[in-house]
């Protein structure tokens, strides 16, 4: 099972202050702790609304709006992506994060191809039966 | 937090610290069977004092220092008892010394023990069973009914296969240690092997099955990723997980709705995993560069994730880099000499220079009894004669191909191209 790991922001991250050194070092022990069990699929953080923008469909119409964006508690800093047994165990690893001061992390799971039922999933391919081609790449069919 | 929460936690504290606990245990006491004792002894001693006293803060520590704190006692009494023993006069043959206790639990190189543990339960005195089900209980944290499942097998066939293990590396005096020089290369590529046929257990399992057999798959990926943080250093680590990952970013699209597979060349690409394709791809940088620097011919894993790589870098099937792959296969065929290889080279070469090119090969393969009963021998033959218009040729080798399949769905395909080269036609 795969879960993001969702950092929300602060007035802090918000405002493009840099998380100090210390913060920085605990940090990177910790993403190590994560890649060292193996768990860890990517991570980044993320710079303030304030250079990000917002894209709004409806219909052919396409608006950008340019950040910032109000209402931090709905923005996030920075994620983490883990690869994990359940969902405990990925509770287990945020819990295990550096933070402090109020800070809020949030997981979510991530969809996988079996989360979806048949018919959200269109059978594509199903019709294309030239499958001889397995005999042509005879490893292709294990790839 | 209720119990039943606490005990969920426990149990998700000790998938992410039992392989540590172990391998640290495992030092102390030099004995594999006698370690997990000892570290399942500090996973009842948990279940039974979390739920009162709350998870503590540091929960893997807890964990190791209760089981220390047994494992102490436990060489403690056997002193005394050795002294006893002594005492009466009888001689004592002792064919380790005692370990130093202070002097073990000052060291705290978890990492040099967790490959260690790697080593031990992937040891060539085991049986490849046996490796495979001591590696994923010691190294992975999986119950023995989990592998069970995994593996279709009655419960008490793994609990025994564990057991068996144990004691044969006992028997067998195995050390706790990882191997140098040149039998670090033969040792390393059993461990490797192990990793490779969980991950294929899985991988060939197909997306409707029980849950945990491609959680196998998982599970080999997080093990290789680990051996890669234990062993920077050698190539063909890095070469696996590479391969594997790549191969992992293909299984959203490689079966249909219904469960059937979906060949690679007709994979809807848009469905791959990049996350995992640009990990691939980056170990596999890795695995080359580290080769480079050492002179060396790269390593079996590292071609064929150079071959998996060929194929995730073309965004559409017409721009695989053909040439490249027959050539990465000649290469193969150097390390590992075998006709699928060579099958899989003709099939390449067929789709870089044309189907003649591909059939000269192909040809030369025919005598191989390794590829007697083999259907994708044939198949490939009949596809690339239709191609050249040889249809009644074609229409034999598929017919043939067609008995020798044992899947159901493949025969039909291959009967319904043997019906088409009767009409002339190339499908």
């Amino acid at each position: 099972m795969r879960f993001m790991m969702l950092v929300k922001a602060s007035e802090e991250s918000e405002a493009g202050v840099l998380p100090s050194a210390e913060l920085v070092a605990e940090m990177g022990a910790y993403n190590e702790q994560l890649a060292k069990a193996g768990v860890l699929l990517a991570l980044d953080g993320l710079h303030p609304s304030s250079k990000g923008v917002r894209i709004k469909f409806d219909g052919e119409k396409r608006t950008v709006t340019d950040g910032p964006f109000t209402e931090t508690k709905e923005l996030l800093a920075g994620f983490w992506v883990i690869q994990v047994k359940s969902k405990e165990e990925a509770i287990e690893w945020a819990s295990r994060a550096p933070f402090d001061g109020g800070t809020e992390l949030e997981v979510r799971q991530v969809f996988e191809a079996s989360d979806f039922p048949a018919d959200i999933l269109p059978p594509e391919q199903a019709a294309r039966e030239d499958a001889i081609r397995a005999g042509l790449e005879a490893n292709a069919a294990k790839q | 937090m209720t119990a039943s929460d606490t005990h969920r936690t426990i149990e998700a504290v000790w998938r992410i610290e039992s392989a540590r606990l172990i391998a640290g245990l495992v030092r102390i006491v030099r004995d594999i069977g006698l370690a997990e004792e000892l570290a399942q002894d500090a996973l009842v001693a948990a279940l039974e004092q979390w739920p009162e006293s709350g998870v503590p803060r540091n929960p893997g520590a807890w964990l190791m220092a209760t089981a220390k704190h047994r494992a102490i006692d436990l060489i403690r009494r056997q002193q005394r008892l050795e002294r006893k023993i002594e005492e009466l006069g009888h001689e004592l043959e002792t064919e380790q010394p005692a370990p130093e206790l202070d002097a073990v639990l000052e060291e705290d190189d978890i990492d040099d023990d967790l490959l260690r543990l790697v080593f031990t339960a992937c040891h060539p005195v085991l049986s490849t069973d046996a490796r495979v089900a001591l590696t994923l209980r010691l190294l992975g944290g999986l119950t023995t009914k989990e592998i069970a499942r995994a593996y279709l097998v009655p419960e008490a066939t793994v609990a025994q296969r564990i057991v068996r293990a144990k004691k044969t590396l006992a028997e067998a005096h195995v050390p706790f240690e990882v191997p140098r020089g040149e039998e670090l290369a033969d040792r390393l590529s059993s461990v490797l092997e192990v990793i490779y046929l969980v991950f294929n257990e899985g991988y060939s399992a197909t997306a409707g099955d029980d849950w945990m057999r491609p959680a196998l798959c998982e599970e080999a990926l997080r093990l290789g990723r680990v051996l890669a943080g234990l062993a920077p250093e050698e190539p063909e680590v890095h070469g696996l997980v590479g391969l594997m990952e790549i191969q992992a970013s293909r299984s959203r699209a490689r079966t249909g709705p219904t469960g059937e597979p979906v060949l690679l060349l007709d994979q809807d690409r848009g469905r791959w995993d990049y996350v995992l394709i640009g990990r691939g791809l980056a170990a596999l940088e890795r695995a080359e560069r580290i080769t480079r620097a050492h002179g060396s011919a790269p390593g079996p894993y590292t071609l064929q994730a150079a071959i998996a790589a060929c194929h995730a870098r073309a965004r559409t099937p017409e721009e695989t880099n053909w040439a490249g792959i027959a050539a990465l296969y000649e290469q193969l065929a150097g390390v590992t000499p075998s006709p699928v290889v060579e099958l899989n080279r003709a099939v390449a070469l067929a789709m870089a220079y044309g189907p003649a090119t591909g059939l000269a090969l192909a040809d030369r393969l025919a005598d191989e009894p390794a590829l007697k009963a083999y259907h994708l021998l044939p198949g490939v033959r009949g596809d690339l004669l239709a191609k050249l218009g040889r249809f009644e040729e074609a229409r034999e080798e598929f017919e043939r191909a067609a008995s020798l399949t044992r899947n159901g769905r493949e025969r039909t395909l291959l009967l319904r191209r043997a019906e088409a080269c009767a009409r002339g036609e190339a499908s």
